[in-house]
């Protein structure tokens, strides 16, 4: 599903070298797991891989399913199937949740060459998976992210990818700042996605989430690469040991 | 004290293409009582207090400078709202291409023949509000417009009016230089909404004289117009009774020269008065707003929310003022203005000013210049949404707060649609 291949990543406006060659691949239908310390690099290389402004790809490819992304806008990579779960998600004051959610939408069948839903489809479609995430009339009524908190924000992400059905979807650390049931509302809202066509890349810091959503691989990153890839259990180590002891293996 | 010679002259130079109507009626003195306030005043110039921002010389030329007829084609705004038309052409009352004007709790009548009865509820308001409005800014071309407007309609609303009274400036003429004068009178109680559209002519002054009694609603809701070249000069002067309620929102898309006053008195307790304004321009665009509003009643509210978004040399300005005289307690007063500078090369003025001498006040007021937010452009584009949709979409939500002061639904989509129109056609050019 999603290849990335020897990506090396500068910032645009300093000479500061942020990936320093990863590689990685999410086979279709699998969960991969992305742990690593603070400031390795794994908000970058979501933003990367979804069109943010302000790096600079020095070296190296990433393509969804077969397709080269690197070059397209952020809009033509989310049409084509990507989604980034925002870390810290953005509030658009004056552009109402609902109004945000299906322009998205719409906008991104036009692009596939689809329908528009009409806005009764589109109501009934936002209201059944609003409801599982437990968001109510009046978070879908107020403008983008305004006012929430940290764990609405998160929800809103997962209602975002819900409503959008991505096919490879990047999740950077939804679980920061969730407090237990907020963690599993979002955890069960990303299963009920898990689909064989479906990808998911999880970023995160804690063991926690990948109790609840299961990874298949799980890699660790640090300093702008993938230093070591491994299965569940991985996750497990650094929950008990830090860093450190895999940090001093792999040197 | 006397004038600068300058002064004198471009005033007198001004004076010498203005003729005063014939057989005026009653409405004489007043005009007379104009142009001399006016001689002393004189027109304005670069160095007067308010007019550091807007060069008044197109406005002062003795000629109006000409400006294409702009042929929009397109259904004209408020064309599905249920109104009583009253069309002027070039600044001339067009009977044929108006409504009748007799509607329930409605009294209409062309400012001639309200001015040539003896007697005429009229006439206590005309020019009244505006020598009132002289002070203490001076407003030199709402008396030039006092003493010289040569057409303009008086209403009277007696109870609720059930339609908007629309009135619609067509521009045909492109050397037309047309001044109308309008007396609103809401009596008690009563409620009527005003529309205005279009650009009237290829230089327009307008005055508006809009008295609002005791527990009476005014609203009021105009556009400019989509011609390129027109220059526009408007004062509206409102005074408000007890518990009254007056809005006004304006939306301005193009125009080389536009300014705005509106001098507002909120004179009776427990009033409101919001005034708002959303003006977008592109290229040869100067739109100025400038605002006065004056508390002299108790718990009174008002409002004032102008947003400018402006691209490729335009240029906004604002000057509001919040004065809350002693006594005027309880004044909840509040005032913002701000601009979306969509490239670098345009540029918004502000001169936010407050003078309170009551001190049970709540007054605040703010004033930005920004540009698009790449942040949310970003998260936008990530979901999918085309980067012109989703500038777009953040434009007209840096507009939001201005529209929303349009209370009727039908009104403000109708506005939303031209503003999306107007934001469309430059999409990526
Ligand atoms: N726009 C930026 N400007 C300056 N430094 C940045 C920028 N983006 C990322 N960095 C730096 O790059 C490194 C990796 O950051 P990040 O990708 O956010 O790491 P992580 O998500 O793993 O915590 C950090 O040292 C961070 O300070
Ligand atoms: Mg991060």
């Amino acid at each position: 599903m999603l290849k990335i291949n020897n990506l090396h990543v500068k910032l645009e406006e300093e000479e500061k070298i942020i990936l320093k060659g990863v590689n990685l691949e999410v086979p279709a239908g699998k969960v991969h797991a992305i742990m690593g310390p603070n400031g390795s690099g794994k908000s970058t290389l979501s933003y990367v891989l979804s069109g943010r402004d302000g790096y600079e790809v020095t070296a190296g490819s990433a393509t969804l399913q077969g397709q080269e992304i690197l070059e397209l806008d952020p809009e033509e990579r989310a049409s084509a199937g990507l989604f980034l779960a925002f870390q810290y998600p953005v509030e658009i004051p004056g552009v109402g949740n609902m109004t945000f959610l299906r322009t998205a939408l719409n906008s991104q069948r036009k692009a596939r060459g689809e329908d528009e839903l009409s806005a009764a489809d589109f109501l009934k479609l936002i209201r059944e998976k609003a409801k599982s995430l437990k968001i109510d009339a009046d978070m879908l009524k107020r403008p983008v992210n305004v006012g929430f908190s940290g764990g609405e924000k998160k929800r809103n992400e997962i209602l975002q990818m819900a409503i959008l059905e991505p096919k490879m979807c990047i999740l950077d650390e939804t679980d920061s700042g969730l407090d237990v049931d907020a963690m599993k509302l979002v955890a069960d809202g990303v299963n009920a996605l898990r689909a064989e066509g479906r990808s998911f890349l999880v970023i995160t810091h804690y063991q926690r989430l990948l109790d609840h959503i299961k990874p298949d691989v799980v890699h660790i990153m640090a300093d702008g690469r993938i230093v070591k890839t491994g299965g569940p259990e991985l996750a497990l180590e650094v929950e008990n040991n830090g860093y450190a002891d895999i940090f001093a293996e792999v040197a | 004290m006397a004038l600068p010679q300058a002064k004198t002259d471009a005033t007198e130079a001004r004076l010498a293409h203005l003729q005063m109507p014939d057989g005026a009626g009653w409405a004489n003195d007043a005009r007379a009582d104009a142009l001399s306030r006016l001689r002393a005043m004189g027109l304005p110039g670069a160095r007067d207090e308010y007019w550091r921002f807007t060069r008044p010389d197109a406005l002062n030329a003795p000629v109006a400078p000409g400006a294409a007829v702009f042929d929009a084609k397109e259904t004209a705004l408020f064309s599905d709202i249920d109104r009583l038309r009253i069309v002027f052409r070039d600044g001339v009352f067009d009977a044929e291409a108006s409504d009748d004007f007799s509607h329930e709790n409605l009294a209409i009548e062309r400012l001639s023949d309200a001015t040539a009865k003896d007697i005429h509820w009229a006439k206590d308001l005309y020019g009244v509000l505006e020598t009132r409005g002289q002070t203490p800014v001076k407003r030199p071309f709402a008396a030039l417009n006092t003493a010289f407007a040569t057409d303009g309609v008086v209403v009277r609303a007696t109870g609720k009016v059930s339609k908007p009274v629309s009135f619609v400036y067509l521009h045909e003429n492109p050397n037309s230089d047309a001044i109308l004068h309008f007396v609103v009178r809401v009596e008690e109680g009563a409620e009527l909404t005003i529309l205005e559209n279009g650009p009237a002519a290829a230089r327009f002054n307008k005055c508006m004289e809009v008295e609002i009694a005791d527990r009476a609603t005014f609203h009021h809701v105009r556009a400019q117009g989509r011609d390129h070249e027109r220059l526009a000069i408007t004062h509206l002067f409102a005074r408000l009774g007890e518990e009254s309620t007056f809005k006004s929102f304006t939306l301005t898309a193009n125009g080389r020269l536009t300014r705005n006053e509106a001098v507002i008195e909120v004179n009776g307790d427990n009033a409101t008065a919001h005034i708002a304004g959303a003006a977008v321009g592109d290229g040869d665009f100067h739109h100025d707003d400038t605002v006065f509003i004056t508390h002299d009643a108790v718990n009174c509210e008002s409002r004032q929310v102008f947003k400018k978004v402006l691209r490729n040399g335009a240029v906004g300005a604002f000057q509001g003022k919040i004065l809350v005289k002693a006594g005027a307690q309880k004044t909840d007063g509040y005032q913002i203005s701000q601009a979306l500078l969509l490239d670098g090369d345009a540029e918004f003025l502000a001169k936010p000013e407050l003078e309170i001498y009551a001190d049970d006040v709540a007054c605040s007021h703010g004033s930005t210049t920004g540009a698009i937010d790449e942040e949310a452009l970003f998260y936008l584009r990530s979901r999918g949404v085309p980067s012109s949709e989703a500038q777009d979409l953040l434009v007209l939500s840096f507009l939001t707060e201005a529209i929303d002061e349009i209370d009727d639904k039908a009104i403000s989509a109708d506005i939303l649609s031209r503003l999306e129109g107007w934001l469309h056609r430059r999409r990526r050019s």
